[in-house]
């Protein structure tokens, strides 16, 4: 084991800013993921045969490629056809269409939970479809999928290491960058994992928090 | 008023699930102010009557007409009929409260933003004047310490009698009731059903499916008979319960032998000069 102190304590500053670039990415992509996966779960329940469909054939296909390979295609694939995007902007697209595709099926299984009667009641008392959805349906969906969804929130957090790929400095490249500067492997590394503990775990304390506070009485 | 609409006619209304068919031809009309009790074996198609009539589920074919207004299909004949609207449907479908037997309060908002949810958003009454006329809905459903409490806070009977005030608030022209009471705890029946009578007192129009023939025979101002799809017979209490004229009706009647001591004695009195077999559907003309 070859950890100090010193180098742990030197390369902190370069692994902090590493971890809010991957902060950042995994919030832009987290909240687009969630509009991603709140449509595609509407459409996915949607009686419109083209809205179901299209919405499957995304998770389908989302779900059945690995990341990285999504990454590396809109990295380097769609260049080829004239299409050139930032790696930030690149990172954040693959990882929140990754990330809307799971939630999407959260958001269908949270929503095919509930009741149908639910459904019934409001429209019978003349509410809208949308309006049922919006103010009926929804709230007591999103309560129950919120375990699922700060799972999906957390492997989002975690999947923004693969970016380094694409030369992005987050937390992940920062540590490899400080690896080789330093000729250190523990120290940096165990900067790495602490600060993806210090990213992740309160996202867990969020979860306990949202759950006590919209649980149904 | 013979030129005034009755509050609810239909016609020749079927409906098929799959092959299946549950509903074979109903006419049935309602006047205003009139309460109708619906009973028959299960799978006779009565709750599915009550779920046409708003057009929650869709029906094949016929017509219902509320107020004198048609529900669902508009257009020419069978055939080149479209759907009507969404945004006519959620209008005539307001005007409708129906009451189910697993209540389906919302169960995330409290009692009282149960009973102000519609009302302010689909009829956009002002959250004030919504409140004030929930909490006297509240009070005369006999629950008026509860707006605060949630749902799942509640007994079943509580749960009920919220369930009609929020179609209450609606101030809706007709209710339907769809065996509000098979959920309940025998116990808590008695409270649900005294609702229904006071509201009968006070002259809204009711269709009522129910087992509580107790209750059909006081309450009912016509009792309708339901069986395979068809209406078997309707005529007032007295004369359904006493001298029902199809064998079908008395076979069901004498099934509540053991649990109504009355219906027994009335379903299994010697019918006097019946024809053996089933009569053919009696549509009489509501009084």
């Amino acid at each position: 084991m070859d950890f100090e102190l010193a180098v742990f304590l030197e390369v902190l500053p370069a692994l902090a800013a590493g971890a809010v670039v991957t902060a950042q990415l995994a919030l832009g992509a987290a909240l687009l993921g969630l509009v991603f996966g709140l449509l595609g779960g509407l459409a996915r329940v949607s009686g419109n045969r083209l809205l179901r469909g299209t919405s499957l054939g995304y998770v389908l296909i989302v779900r059945g490629l690995p990341l990285l390979v999504i990454l590396l295609f809109l990295y380097y694939g769609l260049p080829s056809i004239g299409v050139l995007l930032s790696a930030p902007t690149v990172a954040v697209l693959a990882l929140s269409i990754t990330n809307g595709a799971y939630v999407t099926e959260i958001v269908r299984a949270g929503i095919e939970s509930i009741d149908r009667g639910q459904m019934r009641a409001a429209r019978s008392l003349g509410m809208s479809y949308p309006l049922a959805m919006r103010r009926i349906i929804l709230p007591q969906a999103f309560r129950r999928v919120l375990p699922p969804l700060t799972n999906e929130a957390i492997t989002l957090v975690k999947n923004t290491a693969l970016v380094s790929v694409i030369a992005i400095s987050d937390l992940l490249r920062a540590g490899v960058d400080a690896m080789t500067w330093k000729a250190n492997t523990f120290s940096p590394f165990a900067g790495v994992g602490l600060l993806y503990l210090v990213l992740t775990i309160p996202l867990l304390v969020l979860n306990r928090t949202l759950e006590r506070r919209y649980r149904i009485r | 008023m013979s030129t005034t609409p009755p509050m609810l006619r239909i016609r020749n209304l079927h409906k098929h699930y799959g092959s299946n068919p549950i509903l074979r031809g109903i006419d049935l009309d309602v006047a205003r102010g009139e309460v109708v009790v619906v009973i028959g074996p299960s799978g006779s198609g009565k709750s599915t009557l009550l779920s046409c009539i708003n057009f929650l589920e869709p029906f094949d074919t016929g017509e219902v007409r509320i107020d004198g207004e048609p529900i669902g299909w508009c257009g020419g004949g069978e055939g080149s009929r479209v759907r009507q609207s969404e945004r006519d449907l959620d209008r005539l479908r307001a005007s409708v409260g129906i009451v189910f037997q697993q209540f389906n309060l919302f169960p995330h908002m409290t009692v009282l933003a149960n009973l102000i949810e519609a009302p302010t958003q689909v009829l956009r009454i002002p959250e004030t004047q919504a409140r004030a006329r929930a909490l006297a809905l509240l009070e005369k459903v006999g629950l008026s310490g509860k707006a605060g409490a949630y749902p799942g806070e509640l007994s079943g009977g509580q749960q009920q009698r919220v369930a009609i005030a929020r179609c209450l608030a609606m101030q809706p022209k007709l209710m339907l009731f769809d065996e509000v009471t098979s959920a309940l705890d025998p116990e808590l029946v008695g409270e649900v059903l005294a609702v229904m009578r006071r509201l009968r007192d006070e002259g809204l129009t009711m269709i009522v499916v129910t087992h509580e023939m107790g209750f059909a025979r006081d309450v009912a101002d016509r009792v309708v008979f339901m069986d395979g799809g068809v209406i078997v017979e309707q005529g007032p209490p007295a004369q359904l319960f006493h001298r029902p004229n199809a064998r079908r009706t008395r076979e069901f009647l004498g099934k509540f032998a053991n649990t109504d001591e009355r219906a027994t004695t009335l379903a299994s009195a010697p019918p006097t000069g019946d024809p053996p077999g089933p009569l053919p559907p009696s549509n009489l003309v509501s009084p």
